[in-house]
């Protein structure tokens, strides 16, 4: 599926959830490469854990959301809920 | 009427039947049969100078010559092409020179399926491929983690539906947008382009499914319409299309930029799921752990051996700095001497040369320098008349001189 077109991938409009995995892969290496100092470390620990509590939360507690788009009568689009 | 009674009727009593009233009362039989309509394949088309079309319509077993007179072949648009599957109305007759029976055709359709309606097709794919439209490399990628996937399909059809469950099981952090249109009808070219427009004028959809579920090949005929195609392949959004059917292959799968068998599965490339981003997320949460772990064991032992090493550094330290101290006085003694001796030879250098070019090396060759009171060099004839005085100038000093009377 995903991966055998070309070009970069898109970020997706889930930046947060992005943002926080790509955070998350960068302080595993930076706790596993750089001569951090022992603070230094414990707050990059810190940081990622709360990252990925934040993470796990947005996937679990998610509901699919499910919406229309209308336009309207000035020629612009709107999405409204679908029942 | 039938063949039997018309031959009868013609019927001489005392000798055989001439070939023309064989072939004639065939004729006149055949001709009272009423129009038809038959299908049959293209072949051997040949449109003569008269206006006349010509060509045979055949299936598997059989093949019938076909006419169409010039009036009626203006009347239809496009003459029928090589292998064309037709629908054709018309009447059989016999084409008596020959004794051929012969299908004359008033009315010729495309039959669906083949016909006019795969040639379009086939003329489409061919333009947008000339437009660069089918070029891998325009193809991009989908976005990892969409958060707003919109959907054009029937809002009655089982795609929608289809589509739904999949992303509620996979990946319901996202907003799920039906953009609403008809799929099949002579309107849904013209709907679905619209559709397209308006998914496009709404910001923010991260990726784009048009589809509609199985259905007859009569069923996706909008979704091989070159101006849908068109749209598609201009769509801002990247598009996943999925047009039920296994086998064949519409225009639109061809520009998309994913091109999947049915709904269920472009929902399943749209989004991805959380249960593996879940266990991805344990896997770091470990990574995490692990690394955080080593990192304060490290730092521990890093402390200890700190201590250790610090007064050997301390004593090291005091030892190096005394032998460079020492080191520097050597080294200064004689950098100062060597860079005297350069300097002297430097000035000899510059002494003999300033010698070379002195004119006192000139006069000890032998000339001597004529010169005024005033100092002025004298050089010519005319700078000496008679009895002018000067002095002259030798190699060890002065002397007065004056001139003589000139020749």
């Amino acid at each position: 599926m995903k991966g055998e077109s070309k070009g970069p991938a898109p970020r997706g409009a889930t930046p947060s959830l992005q943002a926080d995995l790509e955070r998350l892969e960068q302080i595993v290496q930076s706790l596993q490469q750089e001569d951090l100092d022992l603070d230094k470390a414990l707050a990059l620990f810190e940081e990622g854990v709360g990252r990925l509590r934040e993470a796990r939360r947005r996937l679990t507690d998610a509901e699919v959301r499910l919406k229309q788009l209308r336009e309207t009568a000035d020629g612009s689009v709107d999405a409204a809920d679908l029942g | 009427m039938n063949l039997e009674l018309a031959l009868a009727a013609a019927a001489p009593e005392d000798r055989p039947y001439t070939v023309t009233e064989l072939v004639e009362g065939a004729r006149d039989t055949i001709n009272q049969l009423p129009p038809v309509w038959i299908e049959g394949e293209v072949s051997g088309f040949k449109e003569w100078s008269s206006g006349h079309w010509y060509f045979t319509l055949k299936d598997r077993t059989s093949a019938i010559a076909c006419m169409v007179w010039s009036q009626d072949a203006r009347r239809l648009a496009e003459a029928p092409e090589e292998g064309m599957k037709v629908y054709a109305q018309g009447r059989l007759s016999v084409y008596t020179e020959k004794g051929q029976l012969r299908f004359t055709i008033k009315q010729l359709l495309p039959r669906p399926e083949g016909g006019f309606h795969a040639l379009k097709v086939e003329r489409a794919r061919k333009a947008l491929e000339k437009d660069g439209l089918l070029d891998p490399a325009r193809k991009r990628r989908l976005p990892v983690f969409p958060s707003r996937v919109g959907v054009v399909t029937s809002a009655e059809g089982a795609a929608w539906t289809d589509i739904v469950a999949v992303v509620t099981r996979r990946w319901p952090c996202c907003e799920l947008i039906l953009i609403a249109t008809q799929v099949q009808g002579d309107n849904a070219p013209r709907a679905i382009i619209r559709a397209l427009s308006v998914a496009n004028r709404f910001e923010g959809l991260d990726v784009l499914i048009v589809g509609r579920g199985g259905g007859s090949k009569e069923d996706l005929i909008a979704f091989n319409d070159e101006a849908v195609a068109r749209a598609v392949a201009g769509s801002r959004v990247p598009t996943i299309s999925a047009v039920g059917h296994e086998i064949d292959t519409t225009l639109t799968d061809l520009v998309a930029d994913l091109r999947v068998p049915t709904p269920s599965a472009a929902a399943e490339a749209a989004v991805p799921d959380r249960l593996e981003l879940l266990r991805h997320l344990d896997g770091l949460r470990t990574h995490l752990g692990q690394a955080a772990g080593g990192r304060v064991e490290s730092a521990g032992l890093r402390l200890a051996a700190a201590g250790s090493r610090m007064e050997g550094a301390v004593t090291r330290r005091v030892q190096d700095a005394g032998h460079r101290l020492r080191a520097a006085v050597r080294s200064m003694g004689t950098s100062c001497a060597s860079r005297l001796a350069k300097q002297s030879a430097l000035a000899d250098q510059y002494g003999a040369s300033l010698d070379a070019l002195s004119p006192l090396k000139v006069l000890g060759r032998g000339y001597a320098v004529a010169r005024a009171e005033d100092g002025q060099v004298l050089r010519t004839v005319g700078d000496l008349p008679a009895g002018r005085a000067f002095r002259l100038r030798v190699t060890d000093g002065e002397v007065p001189a004056r001139s003589e009377a000139g020749s």
